[in-house]
């Protein structure tokens, strides 16, 4: 089975928001609504301080607690890739799953469903990157199937010190960051 | 390394295993906004416009609207991806603050207040004022400023008018200092885009150079590019810029310092013996005097003046010499700082010398462009006088026009007056020092003609606004690009104009028609030029118009491939001593000239570039207003503690001269120094028509009053300026 | 201290998460109180049958499935994509609390008909062909004893499952960490059965006062002519009493819990500590809400003052209250 997955350089992101601003052009994200969002993280006192520039959106969890809390079965985990969507068709607007991701990375779209980043699948499924992947300027997003040791974002990540968004919480993150 | 894009691990996901799973239809399946059925979907290659870059581009175009838009994967300058405003470039043609019909002024200049007007008629009244300044005047009282490439016809139609007066900002205002001094010392400047080997930079410096925040495309890939090898990373900025948080080093200099340091670094290598000796004996020219001149710029003299430790600066010369000559000081660009900028500039062409990094892999490569025969236009009229920025070549070492020259002119009437100005695609109340001037000066005017794509402060003030299509929605000039190798690019229309906006070729020849300039119009439509013109170069028009690009033959990039050796300096060789200079009476090796002081209790204002917006020109853009909607003022974290602030709190500005800004919100933060403040250019609109943006953050050219006139160029330098705080 | 900055904008996500309004802590409160009611309303039936029919709770029901009624509009009001409501039912997500919880309600209703319809009103105002109806199925109950048992229970379990779902509805978000407690279920389960208990008792408080209008009879009075005055003040003051004992017992329980766990678990509890909700919470829950109610129920027993509602209106509104804050400020607390 397909595990997709992102894992983002941070040491080379400069945090344009040029995946931000593609991902609204590309999937029609309404003004107002973002699906991914860029984040920057100081720590230390001048002149140490450090900089961490993030790009992040849903990590697609591998026990993502939005999936479980449904009601109604709208928010699924798509196979192959293990993808978590949000089925329009099924999507009441009860918010639970909004209340349930401790990254806050959904959001109710104007049209009354719940919206979030779909890792592009229907990209993704015709064999082309996620839009956010594909524009970023610095290449420093890596896409592919943690499944695979063979494949970019597996090797990277046992070549690499990386972190992912608050695992304390347990949900098991697929948007991973390397430092 | 870990830019190899997993791709083909990443196909065999996609190709094989979802489509074993049998997923034949997913876009049934899938969650909220995707795009509809993909049928109906076309796709247009053009370059982009929302910077001066030029990056090849796609757009695409569903159901008849604009869509997206994506890199050009046949272009060389942005290899496929464009940068945020690029992606974010189908804003500018959806913006509904956009103009959409020609205006002429109902009452008072700057009131704002219009009458919509036929094209005959704003045309009309622009040349008959024209003609009236040209009978009184002649021809040279009429200027044009511009800026970028759509600019070419408006300048074709005033130079066939017998104006000399062409001014773009992106000279005194921006590059002009740099260029400058690079001339002076290798007899050739690093050009636009700049002839840095980034990519291949073991050793990366820069100084200010804002690179991940200044956006230019092909710069910021290559920064990534070099840093994901290895490449060591030394950033001298008074503030953590995106650049410097990356950096091995980051020197936070004291701001207007910097000549200081790059002496200092050149000392380090000088007395060490450090730098390119064969380099420079093949190459250099009055190294024994440059070297003397600088024996005493030691680290230990520069530290206090920098605030750098002397040690930091000699382990910095050292990393610098190790990686030599992939060692790349990056000349910058806007580099109009402090008032004695072609001089800086110079400073880091010398440490470059030094280095051996001109015309050296990972330094400075050598361009090629197509060759592209110019349209055969009868030859234009003489013009009467010289140009009115420069009036007895003043600044020397100018080799384009002054915009701020062209200014004193018209507020003065010296050398000549100047009665009529047409503004091609430049913001000149947010790109020229102190707005008040640039106001005093469009009073003195009888024609103020403002071509725009939206209500912009300058156009605010014209008589007649012509509002232009955006670059989706029309052809331009063939960019024949001067970089690394060489291609041509094509910009076509994507989508129609939405409304009666047209394109800057159209508005400028119906105008040289209006002119009774119609012999330098051949051509009745600009598909006609274009092609004409790859006809001319032998280049496949139709094949053009498919692909977008058509590349050229790869030429050697460095010296050790065979690319040319030469300096068209006076000596013909790299000038470490500059007799031009001196014959001047300007320092022949740069000298370190402090700048003005902070008043007590006050801020230096610093200023440059976010990564999502292009100088004033993008803030109404629905797409880029969204990612930044204003900007905030970066306030060292423990100094705003001390005025009792805090991040988000607003502020207005108060600077040397009484003048108030609008209020931004404060972010306090530990990525600047104490004495300085920052803010990001462009924000602050005042014009009402730019309901987006309107009054959104506060303008840097508010409070940028006070410049000082770079002696050898004319450039104009705002790091002179300091500021309060005001809470609000 | 770290600087963090974020380009997210999405509305009812930044800058605090405010997915739920009004509408949820209403939807609780209700629910709550409908499970309270569903409770003494079991607990009657089981305990009392028709003999002892003046000492139960029979207009409990029907004021239940009044409220509940009310409860589900609320939570129907909240819902961002109504017109496919109806998705709730075509699917039973074991995982999901608000899948248990929508088939719960669902549930609930029948036991509370059932339950309404065996003690109908002596009169109405309006509809007696109606009540006629209703009396002859209520005889054709009472005449199932086993069918009054499964009635009383279903009532009693319905209750209990509906009280604790509203808490773990809650309590089962990971995510926010005031919310993340087992404790929740029975929090919830004892704040509805204090505020049923204090509802109740306002109503045979009111109707003692009452003007005798028929209707008025027929809503509140009845409920409480029923009963023995004297009886259902002992009983109810008494219950009222100690479920509010338990729920605070419960509060400091959760609150411990938090304190004990992760960093992330003492932030959310600092919420109500010395964070922004605290004055609502120590003033308007634990204080006006549990404490004050208890006082004044002692001093009633202890026949110190005059019976009065102020006891019984304080209950209901600490009981909203709680549902409100705890809405409010478990949206607000994060793992970041
Ligand atoms: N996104 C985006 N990118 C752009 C543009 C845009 O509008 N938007 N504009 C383009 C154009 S035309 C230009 S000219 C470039 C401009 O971009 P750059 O050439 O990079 O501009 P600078 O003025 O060198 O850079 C500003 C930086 O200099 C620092 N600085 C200020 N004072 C000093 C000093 O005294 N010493 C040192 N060492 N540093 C100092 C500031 O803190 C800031 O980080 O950007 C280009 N790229
Ligand atoms: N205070 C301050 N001044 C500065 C700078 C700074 O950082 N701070 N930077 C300096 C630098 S480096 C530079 S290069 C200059 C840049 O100076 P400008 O080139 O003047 O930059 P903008 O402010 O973007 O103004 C461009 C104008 O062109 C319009 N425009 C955009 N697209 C089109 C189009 O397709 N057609 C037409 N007709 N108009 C169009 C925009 O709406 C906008 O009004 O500013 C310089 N001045
Ligand atoms: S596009 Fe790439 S570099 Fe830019 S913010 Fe996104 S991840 Fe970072
Ligand atoms: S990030 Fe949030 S929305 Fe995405 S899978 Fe994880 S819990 Fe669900
Ligand atoms: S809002 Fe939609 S996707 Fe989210 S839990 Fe409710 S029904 Fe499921
Ligand atoms: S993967 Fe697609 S949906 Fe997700 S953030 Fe990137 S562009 Fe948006
Ligand atoms: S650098 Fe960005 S804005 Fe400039 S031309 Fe390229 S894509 Fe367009
Ligand atoms: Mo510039």
């Amino acid at each position: 089975m397909a595990r997709l997955a992102m894992v983002i350089d941070t040491t080379l992101c400069v945090g344009c928001a040029d995946c931000v601003v593609a991902c609204k052009t590309e999937n029609d994200v309404p003004e107002g609504f973002c699906r991914d969002w860029i984040t920057e993280q100081v720590a230390g006192a001048f002149p140490s301080a450090r900089l961490e520039i993030r790009s992040e959106r849903c990590n697609h969890c591998d026990h993502p607690p939005c999936v479980g809390c449904c009601p109604t079965g709208a928010s699924h985990v798509h196979q192959p890739g293990a993808v978590v969507l949000v089925d329009k068709q099924k999507c009441i607007g009860c918010k639970a799953c909004i209340a349930s991701c401790p990254y806050d990375a959904r959001f109710v779209h104007p049209q009354g469903h719940v919206d979030k980043c779909t890792f592009c699948v229907h990209r993704v499924e015709h064999g082309q990157l996620p839009a956010c992947v594909s524009v970023c300027p610095t290449r420093c997003m890596h896409f592919g199937d943690l499944d695979d040791p063979e494949s970019g974002v597996a090797r990277l990540l046992r070549s690499r010190r990386h972190h992912e968004l608050l695992p304390a919480a347990g949900t098991g993150p697929r948007v991973i960051y390397l430092t | 390394m870990s830019l190899a894009v997993p791709r083909r691990s990443f196909l065999k996901i996609s190709a094989a295993a979802l489509a074993a799973a049998g997923l034949g239809a997913p876009q049934a399946r899938l969650g909220a906004g995707e795009p509809a059925a993909a049928g109906a979907v076309q796709t247009v290659p053009t370059f982009c416009d929302i910077c001066f870059w030029k990056c090849g581009a796609i757009a695409s175009v569903r159901d008849g609207a604009l869509w997206k838009i994506e890199g050009n994967p046949l272009d060389p300058l942005c290899r496929g991806r464009l940068c945020p405003r690029g992606t974010g470039g189908i804003g500018a043609s959806r913006d509904p603050d956009r103009l959409t019909r020609p205006l002429l002024r109902a009452r008072v200049r700057g009131g704002e207040e219009w009458n919509a007007v036929s094209w005959d008629d704003a045309l009309g009244h622009v040349a008959e004022k024209m003609q009236a300044i040209k009978a009184k005047h002649g021809p040279e009282a009429v200027a044009l400023f511009s800026h970028g490439i759509g600019g070419t016809f408006f300048k074709h139609t005033l130079k066939a008018f017998g104006s000399p007066n062409l001014a773009a900002p992106s000279f005194a205002q921006c590059r002009g200092p740099r260029d400058v001094g690079f001339r002076l010392t290798f007899g050739d400047d690093p050009g636009s885009p700049e002839r840095t080997d980034i990519a291949n930079a073991r050793c990366l410096v820069l100084i200010g150079s804002h690179l991940g925040e200044n956006m230019h495309n092909t710069q910021v890939q290559e920064f990534a590019q070099a840093m994901a090898a290895g490449c060591t990373l030394i950033v001298a900025d008074p503030r953590q810029s995106t650049a410097a948080a990356k950096a091995k080093w980051w020197l936070p200099v004291r701001p207007g310092s910097d000549t200081a340091l790059v002496l200092a670094w050149m000392q380090v290598l000088v007395a060490e013996q450090l730098y390119d000796t064969a380099y420079v004996a093949k190459y250099g020219h009055g190294f024994a005097q440059f070297a003397a001149a600088i024996a005493d710029k030691t680290p230990e003299w520069a530290g206090p003046l920098t605030g750098i430790q002397p040690e930091v600066i000699r382990e910095t010369a050292r990393a610098m010499a190790r990686f030599r000559p992939a060692t790349l000081v990056h000349p910058g660009r806007h580099s109009n700082w402090y008032g004695s900028d072609a001089q800086r500039s110079r400073a880091i062409a010398l440490l470059n010398a030094l280095l051996g990094s001109w015309g050296r892999q990972g330094g400075f490569y050598q361009p090629s462009a197509m060759e592209l025969p110019a349209y055969p236009y009868p030859a234009y009229p003489k013009p009467g006088k010289p140009k009115a920025d420069n009036p007895g070549k003043r600044h020397p070492f100018a080799h384009e026009s002054i915009t701020t020259g062209i200014r004193s002119a018209t507020l003065t009437g010296n050398p000549y007056p100047v009665k009529g100005w047409l503004v091609y695609a430049t913001n000149l109340l947010h790109a020229l020092p102190n707005e008040a001037e640039t106001i005093q000066a469009i009073q003195q005017l009888d024609l103020l003609a403002v071509c725009d794509v939206i209500p912009s402060e300058t156009a605010g003030w014209a008589d007649v606004v012509l509002p232009e299509c955006t670059y989706l929605e029309r052809h331009d000039e063939l960019n024949p690009e001067l970089f690394r190798e060489p291609f041509l690019a094509l910009r076509q229309p994507v989508v129609p104009p939405p409304d009666d906006q047209k394109p800057n070729w159209w508005i400028a020849r119906e105008l040289a028609l209006k002119l009774g300039l119609g012999a330098w119009y051949p051509w009745s439509d600009i598909e006609q030029y274009l092609a004409k013109r790859c006809e001319l170069g032998g280049y496949d028009w139709e094949r053009l118009k498919r692909d977008g690009i058509i590349r050229g033959q790869p030429q050697p990039l460095y010296f050790e491939q065979g690319a040319p050796a030469e300096f068209a300096t006076p000596s013909g060789r790299i000038e470490f001593w500059s007799q031009q200079l001196a014959d001047k009476g300007f320092a022949p090796v740069p000298e370190y000239e402090p700048p003005q002081p902070n008043p007590p209790g006050s801020y230096r204002v610093l200023f440059g570039r976010a990564p999502m917006h292009s100088f004033s020109r993008t803030q109404t853009n629905p797409l880029l207003h969204e990612v930044m909607p204003e900007n905030a003022l970066w306030l060292n974290a423990v100094e705003a503690r001390r005025l009792g602030l805090k991040s988000g709190d607003r502020v207005r500005l108060r600077n040397q001269d009484g003048v108030l800004s609008d209020a931004l919100p404060v972010k306090a933060t530990e990525r600047i120094r104490p004495d300085c403040v920052y803010l990001v250019h462009g924000f602050g609109h005042t014009a009402k028509g730019l309901k987006r943006a309107y009054r959104k953050g506060a303008s840097d050219a508010q409070i940028l009053t006070r410049y000082q006139t770079d002696p050898l160029m004319g450039g104009t330098a705002l790091g002179n300026n300091f500021v309060t705080l005001e809470a609000v | 201290m770290d600087e963090i900055t974020s380009t997210r904008h999405n509305p009812g996500i930044d800058p605090v998460l405010h997915a739920w309004g009004w509408e949820i802590p209403v939807y609780l409160f209700l629910g709550g109180l409908v499970a309270g009611l569903m409770v003494l309303a079991g607990y009657h039936i089981l305990k009392a049958g028709r003999q002892q029919e003046k000492v139960s709770y029979p207009y409990a029901p029907m004021l239940g499935v009044i409220l509940l009624s009310l409860g589900m509009n609320a939570l129907f009001l909240d819902l961002a994509n109504k017109p496919l409501v109806w998705r709730l039912y075509l699917t039973f997500q074991p995982a999901s609390p608000m899948s248990w919880g929508s088939w719960i309600l669902l549930l609930v209703y029948p036991a509370l008909i059932g339950a309404a319809i065996l003690h109908p009103p002596e009169r109405v105002p309006f509809g007696q062909r109606l009540l006629a109806l209703v009396r002859s199925w209520s005889e054709w109950l009472h005449q199932r004893p086993r069918l009054v048992q499964v009635l009383g229970l279903a009532n009693l379990g319905g209750g209990i499952a509906l009280g604790i779902y509203t808490g773990i509805l809650l309590g089962a978000f990971g995510a926010r960490p005031l919310w993340n407690s087992a404790v929740l279920g029975p929090l919830f389960l004892f704040s509805g059965l204090s505020t049923a208990a204090a509802l109740m008792h306002l109503l045979a408080m009111v109707s003692r006062s009452g003007t005798g209008a028929p209707f008025a009879d027929v809503a509140l009075a009845g409920v409480f002519r029923l009963m023995d005055p004297a009886h259902c003040k002992h009983v109810m003051v008494r219950a009222d009493a100690s479920f509010l004992t338990i729920e605070l017992a419960i509060i400091a329980l959760w609150l411990l819990g938090l304190l004990t766990a992760t960093g992330v678990h003492q932030q959310a509890a600092a919420l109500l500590l010395g964070g922004p909700w605290t004055a609502p919470f120590w003033g308007l829950v634990i204080l006006a809400g549990i404490l004050v109610p208890l006082l004044l129920q002692f001093l009633e027993l202890a026949g110190r003052i005059r019976h009065s509602a102020v006891p019984a209106v304080l209950v209901l509104i600490g009981g909203f209250v709680l549902r409100w804050i705890l809405v409010e400020a478990g949206q607000a607390s994060r793992w970041s």
